[in-house]
């Protein structure tokens, strides 16, 4: 356990019968951070957030929540609170009595609470709703004040699993925003479950990427999109094109690799990866599309290749294209910016060039 | 080649005749609803408005040998008034009835409970087994009570072979008691199926979000089961209650002088006595007080509602 960790989950599996949900997990989650548990459905997210929160228990390990060992506390006395994927709203009370639902148990008297519920309906944006009715809601409306009924017990820890699932794509961003915001302002530990990588990427201080009840790579956003540890965590954020290629010769922080269709091209070691690279060493390279750039003539560049439009898509601020190579099967994308209006386009069929950066290669593992 | 004249358009026709019926059916939507429900409505029409009008009028008559008087007349509603036999005889089936609404939605929230919360596969098997006494007719049933509850019964003989009584309980058979057990395992099934329905329904997600909150399960049985379950029970009770108020069978059987209801009474009044007038207002006294009765229970238990929550 770190120093500065605030949850601290050691050596932790799940089994649901002969179901192996969670291999064997440890990581560390500091305090006030936002922390998200990114994969696609069946990963062990969820199931890790229910642990988190008591409503499942670990088959082996501990979870330690403020340097307090978890396993014997039933989830009613956990220091933890959870926003639910289907906001669980009580149906047959008010915003008031939702929002003061859990403060029942503390015997405050009822001016103090109305003063509290308050308070959480102005941080919420929604100040006047407190004798609404729950089917009178709208569903960004039932994911606020689900929040405000976690946030109002002052949790040391709050859950949210998928909470802006449910919503459509506008007001998720505007909601991603404002959930931000309010993390820092209330200052508590957010442990988020998500399955859309733009959504963790745009909220988390960390990530921990999970496939197969295992975490894959645990970085900040920066980390996971430019160095990625392997190929699934490369390809579930964000995009990218893979090459074959052979390492021919490693000289400290660069490795000399024949690529195909790229042919000799240097890259950075990957720092992230720990297990370093060889001469000889079969390898993935790796480039993301928007660190392609494409020209017309043979560009004056260290590293440059040639192909023809196969395919383009406009999309206003940017064109994706996919570029077809000589000695690959499969076609590039690139991502270009339409930085100049009507310029830098280029027709289907078009011969072009693409270069890039050294340092815009990421070096893999073949499996 | 293809054939193109089946893609060519059709030539101009003159707009298809469409009767009165089908525009009206496609058109209007209340008129689609009144069809889909005028069979129904006809029916009760018949089987329920008119007897019950016909049941209305009588109670104002008075009989006459074999006949009646056919002028109006409140004498029967009088007498049920004056005559202290027949409040008795209401305020007992209120009271018997009672008990046994209480005790069968008390003894099927749990079974219910258990199916919705506790049973993940074969749910259905469990509900039909719950509804099986229900498969035998109702007289079988109150018979088989009978042979439990009487003197030489299984419980008498059992408790005497065990040792613990040395003679057989007496108030087992022929009394209030009696109605009361029979009535509630009679009704079971019309307990069971709405109590089910009702927890069925209740999104798990908010039972863990009560937990999440602080609540133990005790409070939370309270807070957010029982009140999202209560159209359940209030269904339940009202199922049960209506028909046991007015039952006779069970009763007659198994209530003996003292577990006598107002349904013997009625029965009696067109029976033996041959009173039709005075057994339809007695029958329709019944009636308003079971109404009154259902509707202050609604309103108190949304009020309860309120209050517990």
């Amino acid at each position: 356990m770190s120093d500065d960790s605030y949850i601290s989950i050691q050596n932790v599996q799940k089994y649901f019968g002969s179901f192996c949900a969670i291999e064997n997990i440890s990581m560390d989650i500091a305090h006030g951070e936002f922390f998200s548990l990114l994969g696609a459905s069946g990963c062990g997210k969820t199931t890790l957030l229910r642990m988190l929160a008591g409503f499942e228990s670990p088959t082996k390990g501990e979870i330690f929540i403020d340097n307090q060992p978890m396993s014997d506390v039933p989830p009613h006395y956990r220091p933890v609170n959870m926003v639910f994927q289907s906001y669980a709203i009580f149906p047959h009370l008010n915003v008031h009595d939702n929002i003061a639902y859990g403060l029942r148990k503390r015997k405050l008297p009822k001016a103090k609470v109305t003063e509290m519920v308050d308070e959480m309906l102005n941080l919420i944006s929604l100040p006047d709703y407190g004798n609404r009715k729950a089917n009178e809601l709208s569903g960004g409306q039932r994911q606020r004040i689900a929040l405000a009924r976690a946030l109002i017990l002052r949790p040391k820890v709050l859950l949210l699993d998928e909470p802006l699932g449910a919503l459509d794509k506008q007001l998720r961003e505007q909601m991603q925003l404002e959930l931000r915001q309010l993390q820092r302002t209330v200052g508590i530990t957010f442990v988020f479950v998500t399955h859309d990588q733009e959504e963790a990427m745009t909220l988390s201080d960390r990530i921990a990427v999970m496939a197969d009840g295992e975490v894959m790579q645990l970085d900040t956003p920066i980390g996971l999109y430019e160095r990625p540890v392997n190929r699934k965590v490369a390809s579930f954020i964000g995009t990218m094109n893979f090459f074959d290629g052979v390492v021919a010769d490693e000289a400290g922080e660069t490795l000399k690799i024949e690529a195909q269709g790229l042919g000799p091209i240097t890259a950075p070691a990957n720092p992230s990866n720990k297990a370093g690279f060889y001469k000889g060493d079969k390898v993935q390279v790796a480039i993301r599309p928007e660190k392609l750039v494409l020209s017309a003539q043979k560009p004056d560049a260290a590293f440059a290749a040639s192909g023809r439009v196969q395919n383009m898509a406009y999309l206003g601020e940017r064109s994706h294209y996919l570029i077809e190579m000589d000695g690959l099967d499969k076609h590039v994308a690139v991502s270009s910016q339409n930085l100049v209006p009507g310029a830098s386009l280029f027709e289907m069929g078009s011969d072009v060039w693409i270069n890039w950066q050294s340092d815009a290669v990421v070096v893999l593992e073949r499996n | 080649m293809t054939d193109q004249s089946a893609l060519a358009r059709p030539a101009a026709q003159t707009p298809p005749q469409v009767n009165w019926f089908s525009r009206k059916i496609h058109k209007s939507e209340t008129f689609r609803a009144y069809a889909v429900l005028s069979p129904a409505l006809l029916f009760l029409g018949f089987a329920i408005l008119i007897p019950f009008a016909i049941l209305v009028v009588l109670s104002f008559w008075t009989p006459v040998g074999f006949d009646f008087n056919r002028e109006f007349t409140l004498k029967n509603y009088r007498d049920i008034m004056e005559r202290p036999i027949y409040g008795t005889l209401l305020w007992r089936s209120l009271w018997i009835s009672t008990m046994a609404t209480v005790f069968t939605v008390l003894l099927c929230y749990p079974m219910a409970y258990y199916v919705a919360f506790h049973v993940h596969r074969n749910k259905m098997v469990w509900i039909v087994l719950m509804t099986l006494p229900f498969w035998t007719s109702y007289l079988l049933r109150v018979f088989a009570w009978k042979v439990v509850l009487g003197y030489e019964g299984v419980i008498n003989s059992g408790l005497i072979w065990v040792g613990w009584i040395e003679e057989p309980l007496k108030f087992l058979l022929y009394s209030p008691s009696a109605v009361i057990i029979t009535l509630a395992h009679a009704w079971a099934a019309f307990a069971i199926l709405p109590l089910y329905v009702s927890l069925e329904k209740i999104d798990k997600s908010l039972l863990e979000a009560a937990t999440d909150l602080g609540d133990g399960p005790m409070r939370r049985f309270f807070r957010i089961t029982l009140p999202l379950s209560l159209p359940g029970v209030i269904s339940a009770s009202i199922l049960i209650f209506i028909p046991t108020t007015g039952d006779y069978i069970t009763p007659a059987l198994l209530g003996g002088p003292n577990g006598m209801m107002i349904g013997n009474l009625i029965q009696m009044q067109f029976g033996p006595t041959n009173n039709w007038p005075m057994g339809a207002a007695l029958a329709i006294v019944l009636m308003l007080t079971i109404a009154a009765i259902c509707a202050a229970f609604i309103l108190i238990t949304f009020f309860v509602r309120k209050r517990i929550t």
